[in-house]
Parts: structure tokens; C-alpha cells; sequence
């Protein structure tokens, strides 16, 4: 994160929507609607506690004890609650699993919702309006984009989750993975592969 | 709404460029904007449903070219105007013109992570029969509201088949405009690629879409 040095404005070093920010949230400070220190602890969660490796271990577990996995089938929320893991934009969770002729791709085409619990905020690609656009009406060229090439064989499920359903992807446990620890195969697992636009 | 936020399946946007290495900002007034928008929303005067649709109602030349927190941040701008906690006197100028509505208190920050762990319910424990079960043929009502709605415009008028009925949710037509919750069943629906996009498409790809009892009807 970077303050915004480039500015055209003369008198100011910062950007016209970083001043507006500002103005805003002195603003509100001053008529007593919000707290500084309750921005610096939204900002610090989301920078520093939610993120993908949450998702990761997840992954990993369901590929290394089959009863989580199937309790994942079962009740995703539940499951995920096992680890610890939940809460806001991931309170109704499900799971879909890739196999070899299966690849699972997420989106929001209406805004970007996202499973914030699992994998942090979304990047600004997830976001774009060529993402939003594209991955349900030809998703694979946006894979092939991502360097995911699927035969024809395989089966593409777009999961446009624009309800307050979340979607996890459940990536193939890759080959030559069977002797390492479920901590090993964790820092193995993208976020990109969670999503569906990576494959391990 | 059929406005510009429902995008899918438009054409023109060019690639996808994803970057290595993304912060979760790229600059503090995106964190601060991320951060005013939930601690203005736990003031409880707005839901999600509401808060989505207001950045579904900015202007469509304003809309495309924003980044998505600058689009949270006119929303955010918005909301604030409409609810009675701003008045466009003191957004313009910055200056207070007076202390918030009683009753509100700001959100504290000992409570967001607790908040931030325990989320919102969403699902609604309420007894109200399904109208289709799995493995039903649906078809999507063709309906263009101008309010809120969750249903894509790629997607009315199309056969479907429920995969999955997730239970009893919010309905957010009517939660966006302010009308209740009016819960119902909320179904995972598969469409294939050719019933959405025509022949040219792939006949193995399927696009799978929540959609609530009200936009379905039986096929």
C-alpha cells in the first residue's frame, strides 16, 4: 500500500480520490459516526489475518482425510468452521471439486463477491469488467489467458455466485504429492487455483 | 436494473490482466474506503442488498471506467446522502454542520473482529414449502425490474435444472427496496453453454447460477 504521490495539483501531494477519502473520513469522524482506530483494525484484518492460505488449509485437508472431505460435500459452512475459518462473506459456503474431466471457474458477474474468510479480498483482476464479462460466456479463453488449456473433453462449470452463496474451488491433489504432510500440501495451494483460473 | 454492473456475457473489455504479486491495497484511500464502507454499514442504517444496488445505480459513464473501490467509494457517498447522515452541504465542504442522529454510536473497534468472524445470517429459519426439488426443469422468468435483482440478464427466459435447493434465504428484490426480507427458497441452477450463448457454444461448459423461487418458474 502506497500513499498517492503523484498528483497534478499543484499545493498538494496527493491524488484528487485520496483527498476526497480524507475529507470523508474526517468528516464522519467529526459528527461522531465513525472511529479512526476501528478503520485501522478493518484495514489491519483484511491485510494481515484473512487471506488465501485459509482456503489453502482447507484444501489440504480435504485432500488428506476423507471423512473432511465428505463433511464438506455435506455442510461446507460447518466443515470450514472446523478449522476456525468463517464469518462475513463466507457464511454460506459450498464446494466444488475439480477431477479430470471437471474444472470449476467462479465468478460474480454483478459485482465480485467473493469468499472473504478463506481467501482475503479479491484481486483487481476478479473485479475487471473483461473478467465479469467474459469467463461466463467463454471461459476458456479466459482460462487459456491464465495458461489453463482444457481439452475438449473436460467440462467447464462457471459458478456465477451472485446469491449470498460462496464458492471454494477444490483443486486435483497434484501427482507425486502422496508422502507430503498436509502442511506441505497447503503451501502448494494458490489462490488462483481456489478460484478455478489455476491448476496445480 | 438492467444496468452496466450486470455484465456478463458482454463483449469489448479486453483481457484479463491479473498481477503478480497484488497487494490487498494498492493505496491507503482504497483500505480507508474499504473501511469507511463497513463501519458506515454497521451503523445499521442500510443492508447489503441496499448497498450493492447503490453502486448498481451509479451513473453508467461514471460506472465503467472506476476501479471497483472508487465505485465503493460513490456508493459509499450515496448511501450516506440518502440515509440522513450526510446532507450534500457538508459532503461538498467537508465541514460538520452538526453532531450524527441520536441514537447512533460509532462502531468500536474491539467489536470487528468478533463482527468480522461471526458475519451475517443470511439463510432464514422460516417454514415455506420448495416449489422445486432437484433435478426439476426451470425455466427463468424474463422480467426486467428497475430495481434491484440478482437475476443476470444473460440469463432470463432460459430452461435450467435445479442441482441443489440451498434453503430458505433473504430475498434481495425486495430486501434492496427497503420491503422485507421476503425469504424463500433459494436453488444452485445449471444452464448449459448453448442454452445460454446459442450453438457456437461448447457442448460440454455449463454456467451454474442461486436463483430465488421468484425468478423460476417450472419449465
Amino acid at each position: 500500500m502506497s500513499d498517492d504521490h503523484h498528483s497534478h495539483d499543484e499545493g498538494s501531494h496527493f491524488s484528487d480520490v485520496e483527498l476526497r477519502v480524507r475529507a470523508l473520513e474526517s468528516l464522519l469522524v467529526d459528527k461522531g459516526l465513525v472511529k479512526p482506530e476501528t478503520l485501522d483494525k478493518l484495514v489491519d484484518t483484511y491485510e494481515t489475518k484473512l487471506g488465501p492460505r485459509n482456503g489453502a488449509r482447507v484444501v489440504a485437508r480435504a485432500w488428506t482425510d476423507p471423512a473432511y472431505l465428505q463433511r464438506l460435500r455435506d455442510d461446507a459452512s460447518a466443515a470450514i468452521a472446523e478449522l476456525g475459518y468463517g464469518g462475513m462473506q463466507g457464511e454460506h459456503m459450498v464446494v466444488v471439486e475439480n477431477a479430470a474431466q471437471v474444472h470449476n471457474v467462479v465468478v460474480c458477474t454483478l459485482c465480485s463477491c467473493y469468499p472473504w474468510p478463506l481467501l482475503g479480498l479479491p484481486p483487481v483482476w476478479y473485479k475487471s469488467n473483461a473478467y465479469r464479462s467474459r469467463v461466463v460466456i467463454d471461459p476458456r479463453s479466459v482460462l487459456k489467458e491464465f495458461g489453463v488449456a482444457l481439452g475438449d473433453n473436460v467440462e467447464v462449470r462457471v459458478w456465477d455466485s451472485t446469491s449470498e452463496v460462496r464458492y471454494l474451488v477444490l483443486p486435483e491433489r497434484p501427482a507425486g504429492t502422496q508422502d507430503m504432510t498436509e502442511d506441505e500440501l497447503a503451501e502448494l495451494v494458490t489462490r488462483d487455483s481456489m478460484i478455478g483460473t489455476a491448476k496445480l | 436494473m438492467d444496468g452496466v454492473h450486470d455484465m456478463g456475457g458482454m463483449h469489448g473489455f479486453g483481457p484479463v490482466a491479473p498481477e503478480r504479486d497484488e497487494p490487498v491495497f494498492h493505496h491507503r484511500w482504497e483500505a480507508r474506503t474499504f473501511a469507511l464502507r463497513q463501519a458506515c454499514g454497521a451503523l445499521g442504517r442500510w443492508n447489503i442488498d441496499i448497498a450493492r444496488h447503490a453502486n448498481e445505480r451509479i451513473p453508467p459513464e461514471q460506472y465503467l471506467p472506476a476501479s471497483y473501490y472508487e465505485r465503493w467509494l460513490a456508493g459509499l457517498e450515496m448511501l450516506l446522502l440518502e440515509h440522513g447522515l450526510l446532507t450534500p452541504t457538508e459532503l461538498a465542504s467537508g465541514k460538520s454542520a452538526g453532531s450524527a442522529p441520536a441514537g447512533l454510536t460509532p462502531f468500536p473497534p474491539d467489536k470487528v473482529e468478533p463482527a468480522v468472524r461471526k458475519g451475517k445470517q443470511y439463510r432464514v429459519d422460516a417454514d415455506i414449502p420448495a416449489g422445486f426439488s432437484s433435478g426439476a426443469s426451470v425455466v427463468t422468468r424474463n422480467i426486467h425490474p428497475g430495481g434491484a435483482t440478482r437475476l443476470p440478464r444473460y440469463a432470463r427466459g432460459k430452461r435450467g435444472t435445479v442441482v441443489r435447493d440451498h434453503g430458505i434465504f433473504i430475498f434481495p428484490d425486495a430486501n434492496a427496496a427497503g420491503g422485507g426480507e421476503n425469504p424463500q427458497h433459494l436453488y444452485s441452477v445449471r444452464f448449459t453453454a448453448r442454452e445460454l450463448w446459442g450453438p457456437d457454444a461448447s457442448a460440454t461448459d455449463s454456467v451454474y447460477l442461486d436463483l430465488w423461487e421468484d425468478y423460476l418458474e417450472r419449465a
